[in-house]
C-alpha cells in the first residue's frame, strides 16, 4: 500500500510540474520552453502507448513510430486539402477541425495497427521484432514515395488549427494545455484499462501465454486488441505532433524513431505508464541540451543510457520504488 | 473398451515424431467421476498424450471425443472452455502475479469474455471470492498475497492444481502433479488428490506407484505409445504382460 501511495504522489507531482511549466517559462521569460515541453508531452503519449504493448503485453514492437506517423499524416493531409480546397482522392474534403481530424487520425492508425497486428502477432520473439520493423519500413517508404504530399521532403501546411472554436493551436500556451489534458486523459484511461479484466489478460499473456490458453483464453484476439489500441493512441500522439509542427515528413516514422520510443519506455520504466513519461522527458531533454555542451554528445548519451539500464533495471521510475512491491495486488 | 457413457473417449490416437511413435493407435475411455491413471516408463508418450488431449499437439490420426462432442480439431483455449483443465509437468504459473491473482485469472477465463476495460478486476468479488475459496481448498489460504515466484516448489504445484480447479473443469488432466516434490510436499498433494476423488473426473500421469495404486479407479499402461493394458489396479497388478514390460521385479507387482 505504501508503494501505491508513493506512486500516486510521484504521478501527481510530475503532472503538477508539467502543469506549472508554462507559467514558469513565462516568468523566466523563456517561452521557447513551452514548445519544447509540448513536444516532450506529445512523445510521452506515444511512449505510453508503446508501454501498453511492450511493458504490459511483452510485445517488443520495432515499428511503433509507423502508427505515430500515420496519425500525423492524416492530420497533415486533411489540413493540406482544407487549405487548398481540394478533395482527398477526389472524394473527401479536407478539414481543419480537430474534432474531425484527431479522431480520424486515431481511427486510421488503429486500423493500420489492427491489420499489421493480424499478421505480426502470429509470430513471437525476434520474429515479431523483425516483422513489425518490416511493416514499419513499408509504411515509411510508402510515404517517401507519396509525391502528392511532398514525398521525402514532407509537407508543410497552414497551422491555424482551432480546437472546437476554443483553443487555437497557434496560441502556444493554450495548445500546451490541450496536449497536457490529452496526456492526463490517456494516462488515466490506460491506468484503468491496465487494472481491468482486459488489462490482466494482457499481462497474463506476457507472463505465460501458454498458461493463458490452457485456462481457456483465446489469447490472440486480446493481444490484437491491445496492439490496435496502442496503435490508435500512437496515432493520436502523431496527430498532436502534426499540429505542433505544422509539418509532416516520413522522417517521423523512420525506424530509428521506433527505437527512440523503445529507449524512452525502457529508460523510464516499462510497465508503469508513468515511467515512459519520465523516459520521454529525460530522453528529449538530453537530446536537446547535450549538443549545447559538445558536438560529440552521443558519446555522453550512450553511456548514460547504459548506466540507467544497468543500475535501474526497471528504469528511472522503477528505481524510485521499493523492489518487493512490484506488481503486488493491493 | 469404448463405453457410450464415458466423459472422455480417445480412439486410435496416433502421433509420430520422425521415426518415433509417441502415440500408437491409442484408445482409452474415462467415465465421469473416475480417476484414471496413465503409467509407463520414461518415453512411453504419456506427456504427448496429455498434450494431444489438451490441444497443444495435433494428432496424426485418431479422434478425441469429450462430453459427446468431437474435440480433435479444437484449439487449446476452446477445449479449456468446454471443461478440460490441465496442470503441467513443469510448473506453469504466472510467476509475477500473486497466488490469488493466478487463481482469479483462471476464474476470469470462465466468466464471459474479457473485453472489459473499465471496472477494476482486482476488486471484483465475482473473481476474488471464488479464487480465495479455491486457494483455501488446496491449502494455500495463507499465501494469497504472495508473489507466485516466491512460493516454495510444492506450493507452486498446489497453485497449478488450484488454477485447474478454478476453471470448474469436467475433466482434470494432471501431468505428474508430484514431480520434484519432497516427501512432505508429496503427502500434502496426495491428501489433496484424495479429497478430489469422487468429486472430479481425473486423468493423471504419475510415477509414484504407491499413489497410483492407492488413488486410481482404472489404470492404463503405456509402452512405446501403445496401451498394453487397461484395467482396475488389481487387474493391472496381476497382468503378466505389464509385469514383464513395466513393473518388472518391483515390490508392487
Amino acid at each position: 500500500m505504501a508503494a501505491l501511495d508513493r506512486r500516486h504522489v510521484f504521478v501527481v507531482t510530475l503532472l503538477a510540474l508539467f502543469a506549472l511549466l508554462p507559467i514558469a517559462a513565462q516568468l523566466a521569460d523563456q517561452p521557447f520552453y513551452i514548445g519544447q515541453f509540448r513536444r516532450i508531452l506529445i512523445f510521452a503519449i506515444a511512449a505510453i502507448s508503446l508501454d501498453l504493448i511492450l511493458g504490459y503485453g511483452g510485445m517488443v514492437s520495432l515499428g511503433h513510430a509507423a502508427f505515430f506517423g500515420i496519425g500525423a499524416y492524416v492530420v497533415g493531409i486533411l489540413n493540406h486539402h482544407a487549405a487548398e480546397e481540394t478533395l482527398f482522392l477526389g472524394l473527401l474534403p479536407g478539414s481543419r477541425n480537430v474534432l474531425i481530424t484527431w479522431p480520424l487520425a486515431m481511427l486510421v492508425a488503429a486500423a493500420s495497427a489492427g491489420l499489421i497486428g493480424l499478421v505480426s502477432l502470429r509470430t513471437s520473439g525476434i520474429y515479431f521484432i523483425m516483422i513489425t520493423l518490416a511493416f514499419a519500413q513499408m509504411v515509411y517508404f510508402f510515404f517517401v514515395s507519396l509525391s502528392a504530399y511532398g514525398g521525402d521532403d514532407g509537407l508543410r501546411f497552414p497551422g491555424d488549427t482551432v480546437i472546437a472554436g476554443l483553443i487555437d493551436t497557434q496560441d502556444d500556451i493554450a495548445f500546451y494545455y490541450a496536449v497536457f489534458a490529452v496526456l492526463a486523459g490517456v494516462l488515466y484511461l490506460c491506468q484503468r484499462m491496465i487494472e481491468s479484466r482486459f488489462g490482466l489478460v494482457i499481462q497474463g499473456c506476457r507472463e505465460n501465454e501458454r498458461r493463458m490458453q490452457a485456462i481457456g483464453f483465446p489469447t490472440f484476439r486480446y493481444r490484437l486488441a491491445c496492439f490496435t489500441i496502442a496503435g490508435g493512441i500512437a496515432g493520436l500522439a502523431g496527430a498532436l505532433f502534426a499540429a505542433h509542427e505544422s509539418y509532416i515528413s516520413p522522417s517521423i516514422m523512420h525506424w530509428t524513431r521506433s527505437g527512440d520510443l523503445i529507449v524512452m519506455v525502457v529508460m523510464g520504466g516499462m510497465g508503469s505508464l508513468i515511467g515512459p513519461v519520465v523516459g520521454a522527458t529525460v530522453f528529449l531533454l538530453m537530446e536537446k541540451l547535450l549538443p549545447d555542451y559538445t558536438e560529440h554528445w552521443p558519446v555522453v548519451f550512450g553511456p548514460v543510457l547504459l548506466l540507467i539500464v544497468l543500475f535501474a533495471k526497471r528504469g528511472i521510475f522503477g528505481w524510485l520504488r521499493p523492489r518487493e512491491h512490484r506488481r503486488a495486488a493491493p | 473398451m469404448q463405453r457410450p457413457d464415458a466423459l472422455l473417449e480417445v480412439h486410435g490416437l496416433t502421433k509420430r515424431f520422425g521415426g518415433i511413435v509417441a502415440s500408437d493407435e491409442l484408445s482409452l475411455a474415462v467415465p465421469e467421476g473416475e480417476i484414471h491413471a496413465v503409467i509407463g516408463p520414461n518415453g512411453a508418450g504419456k506427456t504427448t498424450l496429455i498434450a494431444q488431449l489438451a490441444g497443444e499437439i495435433r494428432p496424426d490420426a485418431g479422434t478425441i471425443r469429450f462430453a459427446g462432442a468431437d474435440l480433435t480439431h479444437l484449439p487449446m483455449a476452446a477445449r479449456a472452455r468446454r471443461g478440460l483443465a490441465r496442470s503441467f509437468q513443469i510448473t506453469s504459473i504466472f510467476r509475477g502475479f500473486t497466488a490469488l491473482d493466478n487463481v482469479a485469472m483462471a476464474i476470469q477465463a470462465h466468466d464471459g469474455h474479457s473485453f472489459r476495460f473499465w471496472a477494476r478486476a482486482r476488486s471484483d468479488p465475482r473473481l476474488r471470492e471464488p479464487a480465495r475459496a479455491i486457494l483455501a481448498e488446496v491449502g494455500l489460504d495463507g499465501r494469497a498475497d504472495m508473489i507466485a515466484a516466491n512460493l516454495s516448489h510444492g506450493e507452486q504445484r498446489q497453485l497449478e492444481i488450484a488454477m485447474a480447479l478454478a476453471t470448474r473443469p469436467r475433466l482434470l488432466l494432471l501431468d505428474e502433479p508430484m514431480a520434484g516434490m519432497g516427501r512432505e510436499e508429496s503427502a500434502r498433494m496426495v491428501e489433496l488428490l484424495r479429497r478430489l476423488k469422487g468429486r472430479e473426473t481425473i486423468l493423471i500421469i504419475e510415477h509414484d506407484m504407491d499413489v497410483v495404486f492407492a488413488l486410481a479407479d482404472r489404470i492404463t499402461v503405456l509402452v512405446y505409445g501403445r496401451a498394453i493394458a487397461t484395467g482396475r489396479p488389481d487387474e493391472i497388478r496381476a497382468n503378466a504382460e505389464v509385469r514383464q514390460a513395466y513393473l518388472g521385479e518391483d515390490d508392487h507387482a
